[in-house]
């Protein structure tokens, strides 16, 4: 890591850590914010953050290694989370899944070397009527098809920052 | 995307703002009285009387109590709160503000899963123009009660539902489940008396201040009062968020949404039991089969097996690994189902499994470890001749 990126992220925590207040009740918070920006949670912004809340930083690595969403290692721009559930498992998870090794060419709990995939398992997401789901980042697929797979990966290479049919679904889901 | 299905008969009719008002014109043992007789219990799957939860918080003697709401919705099959929230946020919000004055709080938290981040920003939404309403902040409804709402995320731990280690991770630690005593309402988020309640049961909170306790008594069974939402799933014409009153026969919840033919139910979720359909006249309550909402349908065609293994895995996966008997226990009964999945088991070992899993339900620390061999053994006892004595054709 370059000293200027060591410097970026050591402000970012600064401010995080202003917004949340230096507690360790927002030691979760925080840690998201770091994870959602540089998509993982490296030994130094763990250092960093531990000496802002004034604990030890294996306080802070015995939390970030419980969550499935926080995570020490690199992390793709896009992390797509196939739910595994039994409903989903019912619905056919398992050929979505074939598709989505084959189109990205990594394995589960494995990230595409360009830094742009992540593919990981998920436990039930919460869609169980509308499986096989998965999660890309924030962002909910319902009713996924071996075929959507292509359309979903060019949706998430096509987009600069948030994927763009967030905005649209949040419209859809307050009507 | 389509949030919602069918249901949300109920809700859709109350007025949050209605029932809201109506609370606070009362004396907070007076809201409480109400609950009680309303015979409402949490909507989450444990049934504990709310209003037994909220006089005990209520009586706790500190100047600083918290009013949580449980919106963790982790259990498999399970996706009701996540509809509520997206329809009707506004129940749940008023339904912790009432909890607020019942028991002498300012302070509310909503722990969203963090599998729901796509609902964050309308939730907020929803809070912010409450807020300019008047419905929240300094003075609620021009009274001098005070009482705001936080969101704050979760980061994907199924065990996280479990209300203190869903308060442990409130508190930025690991999500491992405390001993209890202290209870909540004694000791709660950060040491103080504190309510946790489910999503559901905050939205039927507002429904009865709305509506009045005999209605939601007059609805449901004896012991098991009040409407209840359902999230439908697996082999049916028709899934999705289903209301019915308490009480209702699996049967005549299978007619309802197009799963007559299943072979089996699994009802409560992973942690749930499976019922097969020669018990499909048992009725669905607290003194029948009790559920937070969860019901998956298995058709005629489905390996009960594999079922089970699902649920196994899910569960080896979401331990805290805090307590032996569930970190230990849960590997021990998915290998006994790799062995069964290759005809390897013998009916000794396959009977040892079966007292390993009652063991686990005595002795796990928190409700995932007593309830996660649940699955399992249901199968084994209605589906033994299904799952024993394969061979290796059969399990390809």
């Amino acid at each position: 890591m370059l000293v200027t990126d060591r410097q970026r992220l050591r402000e970012d925590i600064a401010v995080w850590v202003a917004r949340f207040g230096a507690r360790r009740s927002s030691l979760i918070p925080v840690l998201q914010e770091i994870q959602a920006k540089y998509h993982q949670i490296s030994d130094h912004a763990m250092q960093v953050v531990a000496d802002h809340l004034d604990i030890h930083p294996v306080e802070v690595y015995s939390v970030v290694t419980f969550y499935a969403f926080l995570n020490e290692g690199y992390h793709g721009k896009f992390v797509i989370r196939l739910c595994r559930t039994v409903s989903c498992d019912m619905a056919g998870k398992s050929r979505v899944a074939r598709q989505l090794e084959n189109d990205l060419g990594i394995a589960f709990g494995q990230s595409t070397k360009d830094g742009k995939f992540s593919l990981e398992w998920a436990s039930c997401i919460g869609m169980c009527d509308q499986g096989p789901a998965l999660l890309v980042n924030d962002q909910v697929f319902p009713a996924v098809t071996p075929e959507k797979v292509h359309d979903i990966l060019q949706l998430c290479r096509k987009s600069f920052g948030p994927l763009a049919v967030h905005q649209a679904n949040h419209r859809e889901a307050r009507q | 995307m389509s949030l919602g299905h069918q249901g949300l008969v109920t809700f859709r009719m109350i007025d949050p703002d209605a029932g809201l008002a109506a609370a606070l014109a009362r004396r907070p043992a007076e809201i409480v009285a109400e609950l009680t007789a309303a015979r409402l219990k949490g909507r989450g799957g444990a049934g504990f009387p709310t209003g037994v939860k909220w006089s005990l918080a209520a009586q706790a003697a500190s100047d600083v109590k918290y009013v949580l709401c449980n919106a963790d919705e982790g259990e498999p099959g399970t996706f009701k709160d996540r509809v509520i929230l997206a329809e009707v946020p506004d129940l749940v919000f008023a339904g912790m503000t009432i909890g607020g004055a019942a028991i002498g709080a300012s302070k509310g938290i909503v722990y969203l899963r963090g599998e729901y981040a796509y609902q964050r920003q309308p939730l907020e939404e929803a809070l912010a123009r409450r807020r300019a309403a008047g419905q929240l902040g300094e003075r609620v409804l021009g009274t001098p009660f005070a009482f705001d709402i936080e969101i704050r995320m979760g980061s994907g731990a199924y065990v996280c539902g479990e209300e203190t280690a869903l308060i442990e991770s409130l508190e930025g630690h690991r999500g491992e489940p405390r001993n209890r005593p202290p209870f909540p309402v004694d000791a709660g988020y950060l040491g103080r008396p504190t309510i946790v309640n489910n999503v559901e049961t905050f939205a039927c909170v507002t429904a009865i201040m709305a509506k009045g306790a005999p209605w939601f008594a007059a609805i449901g069974t004896e012991k098991s009062t009040g409407p209840k939402l359902f999230s439908v799933s697996g082999d049916c014409a028709r899934p999705g968020v289903y209301e019915f009153p308490m009480g209702l026969p699996v049967s005549e919840l299978l007619r309802e949404v197009g799963g007559e033919d299943a072979k089996a139910v699994q009802i409560g979720g992973a942690s749930g039991r499976c019922v097969p359909a020669s018990a499909f006249a048992s009725t669905i309550c607290y003194e029948g089969i009790s559920t937070g909402g969860s019901v998956i349908v298995f058709g005629p065609d489905r390996d009960m097996l594999r079922v089970a293994k699902n649920f196994m895995e899910f569960f080896v996966e979401e331990s805290c690994g805090q307590c032996t008997p569930c970190r230990e226990g849960n590997a021990r009964l998915l290998q006994g189902i790799a062995m069964l999945e290759d005809g390897r088991c013998s009916a000794a070992y396959l009977a040892e499994l079966t007292k390993l899993g009652e063991v686990m339900q005595l002795a796990s620390k928190c409700g995932l470890g007593q309830s996660s061999p649940n699955a399992f053994l249901s199968i084994v006892e209605h589906f033994r001749d299904e799952i024993m004595g394969r061979t290796y054709a059969a399990a390809r």
